[in-house]
């Protein structure tokens, strides 16, 4: 389904996550957020950005297992956790953060 | 004749087959895994170098770009783009791919 | 999930066994989409926590060259992917002494650190493993 973002339309797969990566902004974001019932703090936005930066240097998104290791060695140990993540994102931080970030779905979630 | 060779010839003979069975004054273009064939220092070089001396050699550079190559191709092998590809095969009067 | 355990089913008996698994990669990136599946599926095998090493041999050991730029042949750059491996606790990386001579290359052209092995060193860790399988 589709999002609109400023009047310009960003097609996505049946799943709700951005077909096109590079049409990401920060207010697709915060659409793609609002669409998950979602409002972004700046504790999600550090999280969102997070992976954009894992993105960015591995091609992949991240399991969850890894991004929690991953968080935990950049922003410490408080946040590399699942608890403080799932509280972020109650739906899986792997799959709603990577779609708040404009990520595909990460390799290995079904 | 304008011959073509994408496979790489660590994996099957088309180069070696190509080298074999082209004539003086054809052209080679590597692509595509081919690429590795037009290579320095390995295995196959100095058989690519030797058929050089009698054929002009060509790679294209976005696959040669594609799998990190671009300071291994041995000197003397023309670097082309799409365009020159398509140059190539209009000049030829027939192109033979081994594939 | 059979297909990303190598066939071992994850029954009762071997829950909470360590086995070694050796993903061996002998095709190289582009030409064919092995690399790209191999990577995959040790990624999404990993959430196994099994033994896990991979290995790079003949044309395999073009996969983790560096300076791959793919946007002129339209195709996803997955190289840096492999350097990712190292969080998903993939550490094993085994490269063949033989088929690198051969090319030409060496271990500098390497994007991730790697243990480099000769043929006879090789047969001795696949004998070794658990699991094996090809690409």
């Amino acid at each position: 389904m589709p999002i609109e973002v400023n009047g310009k339309t960003l097609e996505t797969d049946e799943e709700g996550y951005l077909s096109n990566l590079s049409e990401w902004t920060e207010d697709a974001a915060k659409v793609l957020a609002e669409s998950e019932g979602l409002e972004m703090s700046d504790d999600h936005w550090q999280i969102v950005n997070f992976l954009r930066e894992y993105y960015n240097e591995y091609q992949i998104a991240p399991a969850v297992r890894v991004l929690t290791k991953a968080v935990g060695k950049k922003l410490g140990k408080e946040k590399g956790n699942s608890k403080y993540l799932y509280e972020l994102f109650p739906y899986g931080p792997g799959k709603q953060a990577c779609k708040i970030a404009g990520l595909p779905k990460p390799t290995g979630c079904v | 004749m304008l011959h073509t060779v994408n496979k790489s010839p660590f994996d099957r003979n088309s180069l070696e087959s190509c080298l074999k069975q082209s004539k003086d004054g054809s052209a080679i273009l590597f692509i595509e895994d081919g690429v590795y064939g037009a290579l320095a220092n390995t295995k196959y070089s100095d058989m690519v170098k030797e058929a050089m001396k009698s054929r002009k050699m060509y790679a294209l550079f976005p696959d040669i770009e594609a799998r990190g190559m671009q300071d291994k191709v041995i000197d003397g092998i023309k670097m082309i783009d799409y365009e020159g590809f398509v140059d190539l095969v209009v000049e030829k009067n027939a192109v033979q791919s081994w594939l | 999930m059979n297909e990303t355990t190598g066939g071992i089913a994850m029954d009762d008996e071997s829950e909470g066994t360590i086995k070694k698994f050796m993903y061996i990669n002998r095709k190289a990136p582009y030409g064919t989409v092995y690399a790209l599946e191999a990577l995959e599926v040790v990624l999404i095998a990993a959430a196994f926590d099994q033994d896990v090493s991979m290995v790079f041999c003949d044309d395999g050991v073009y996969q983790i060259v560096k300076g791959q730029h793919t946007k002129f042949i339209d195709v996803k750059n997955f190289s840096p992917t492999y350097r990712a491996l190292e969080g998903y606790d993939v550490e094993k990386l085994y490269v063949s002494k033989e088929s690198m001579d051969e090319r030409g290359l060496a271990e500098d052209d390497l994007l991730v650190d790697v243990e480099i092995v000769d043929n006879a060193k090789m047969a001795d860790l696949m004998e070794d493993q658990d699991v094996v399988l090809s690409f």
